[in-house]
């Protein structure tokens, strides 16, 4: 249920994103997910990719700074409201929430990323709950 | 007008006379009540009495801003604490600043030096003076303040910042003349614009800058922007504060007050001495401080010299604008910052590496600084917040020390280029553009 996501830095300068993401590109590495946070200064580029310990061994030798982080895919009906309803029932249980980004569609619906405080509780609770994560292979596939 | 004709008009012969009498009696004052002076002399068989001319002062060996720290912090004062009764401090080139105090005769002198360079710059008993220097630690608020006062001009102490209200009661009050950096009294005059205000909407007619040295394109702003006439002058807390040299009306160098601050030139590779006209690093040796007496100080400020008598009647030495340092200190919103008090906070920090480079720029006529820094925790990355809070805690830290704020730019781990010889870590684009 746990997916691999890769952080890199980037310092805010242009063409930097498009330099990291070429790594990647010509080595074969498919990406799934991507979301950036910046400041005026910096910004942390996260990354879904299809070969993520590939990914990270890369980006490493090519000199980035890249941490791996787990995160959750969520799978979220695909009508008005319901990740406010995802969201309520890991607020219920006091499971903060760092970060999301969305993904795309899956057959059943939308797919969100998520990175919460307490990955384990944050499972038991939304399997509990009905609530379906998708695996890193199924992920993958999207 | 001049403020004191007997000291600032008497003739060369007089002068070297004066100063003579008055360097024997604190080489003589300074050994003995100053423990770092005895054993300095005492090191290489030096006495107080061996100074018979004004050329023996070439035997004592140099002070330098490493002697104020290694002292911190009264170690070299002269006088007791009971007769001190003031104290100032500046930048030191490590956390720690630099700390001098005055005895009551001190702050008489120094007013009185203030004094004759307020009226040497044209300032006069009719005038209103805004000051916009920082009060507090720094010399410049204080200095310029008991100067002005003691001419008879009334003295409006606003401080630094806030803006709006400095134009407004320059406006409403007429202020007539505006003492403080360059850069911010430029700065001054662009938020004037934006509120929608010229110089003919204030009365200043005079500018008595310091604190920073200025160039001359600089001066034609100002005087431009203004309708002033910019005057600069030069002081530097190791030595008193401002009132050790400023410029007359016909802006042709700035006057030493000789009597109270012998100045030299000297070649800041070798420490020989040179000649008037010949460009090198002043060394000034205070003739009259009591609190904390100064002998050869190495300024680090590079200038040229001349004992030409000026067109305004004056005979004492003039100094040319500053033209450099010998070291690596930078004058930023009339601070100074050495990139080794930089490095000492760094050192001192978790989480970033000691290793940084410093950028300053122009951003409109204020002076704009970054501090790149490495983080050195990798696993940082993922964590957005904590990246920004290190970023804050830097940026905190620099300000506490430094007293100015900077911009932290965090950069990767081991990135920032890794120097084997001279570090060059400081890029200064402000006069380049």
């Amino acid at each position: 249920m746990l997916i691999k996501q890769i952080s890199i830095f980037l310092e805010n300068k242009s063409g930097r994103l498009a330099e990291v993401l070429n790594i990647l590109g010509k080595n074969n590495i498919d990406l799934i997910a991507i979301s950036i946070s910046d400041t005026t200064d910096f910004g942390i580029l996260r990354l879904i990719v299809n070969k993520p310990e590939e990914a990270e061994k890369v980006l490493q030798e090519s000199g980035c700074t890249v941490n791996s982080t787990e995160v959750l895919a969520v799978s979220v009906e695909d009508k008005p409201g319901s990740l406010a309803e995802v969201l309520a029932v890991l607020a219920r249980e006091s499971i903060d929430i760092e970060y999301l980004y969305a993904v795309g569609k899956d057959t059943r619906g939308a797919v969100v990323i998520v990175r919460v405080n307490d990955l384990d509780r944050a499972i038991k609770i939304l399997t509990e709950n009905k609530i379906e994560l998708l695996s890193a292979e199924r992920l993958y596939k999207l | 007008m001049i403020w004191n004709e007997g000291a600032e008009c008497m003739s060369r012969g007089e002068m070297e006379e004066l100063q003579l009498a008055r360097l024997k009696k604190i080489v003589e004052y300074a050994y003995n009540n100053v423990v770092f002076y005895k054993k300095r002399f005492d090191e290489i068989g030096l006495k107080p009495e061996h100074i018979q001319s004004l050329r023996d002062i070439e035997k004592i060996p140099f002070t330098t801003k490493d002697d104020l720290r290694d002292n911190y912090p009264f170690q070299l004062f002269a006088s007791p604490m009971k007769k001190i009764i003031r104290l100032h401090a500046s930048s030191g080139t490590t956390g720690k600043p630099v700390v001098v105090g005055y005895t009551r005769h001190d702050l008489e002198n120094w007013t009185e030096c203030v004094a004759r360079i307020i009226v040497a710059a044209g300032g006069r008993e009719d005038d209103l003076a805004q000051i916009v220097f920082g009060y507090g630690l720094f010399t410049g608020g204080f200095g310029l303040h008991y100067g002005l006062e003691k001419v008879g001009i009334t003295v409006l102490p606003m401080s630094s910042g806030n803006s709006e209200r400095q134009l407004m009661m320059m406006q409403d009050f007429g202020s007539t003349i505006v003492v403080g950096t360059p850069s911010y009294v430029l700065y001054l005059s662009e938020v004037a614009e934006e509120m929608g205000l010229s110089k003919d909407d204030f009365k200043l007619r005079l500018g008595l800058f310091g604190g920073e040295g200025h160039t001359v394109s600089m001066r034609e702003e100002l005087e431009e922007r203004w309708g002033i006439l910019a005057t600069e002058n030069y002081g530097l807390t190791e030595i008193t504060g401002p009132g050790v040299a400023g410029e007359c009306i016909i802006q042709e160098g700035m006057h030493i007050n000789e009597d109270h601050f012998y100045p030299e030139i000297i070649d800041p590779e070798t420490g020989h001495s040179k000649e008037y006209g010949e460009k090198g690093e002043m060394v000034l040796t205070t003739l009259t401080k009591e609190g904390i007496p100064m002998l050869r100080y190495r300024t680090r400020d590079i200038t040229v010299l001349t004992a030409e008598p000026c067109k305004c009647g004056r005979t004492n030495v003039r100094m040319a604008k500053v033209l450099g340092r010998t070291d690596d200190m930078l004058i930023i919103k009339g601070v100074n910052i050495f990139p080794s008090q930089i490095e000492d906070i760094l050192v001192g920090m978790e989480g970033v590496g000691p290793h940084y480079q410093i950028v300053v720029r122009k951003k409109g006529y204020m002076d704009d600084v970054e501090v790149m820094v490495e983080f050195v925790d990798g696993k940082l990355v993922d964590n957005f917040r904590a990246l920004k809070e290190l970023e804050e805690k830097v940026r905190n830290r620099l300000k506490s020390v430094l007293q100015i704020d900077v911009r932290v730019k965090l950069v990767e781990p081991k990135t920032l280029e890794r120097f084997t010889g001279k570090a060059k870590r400081v890029i200064d684009l402000r006069d380049k553009n």
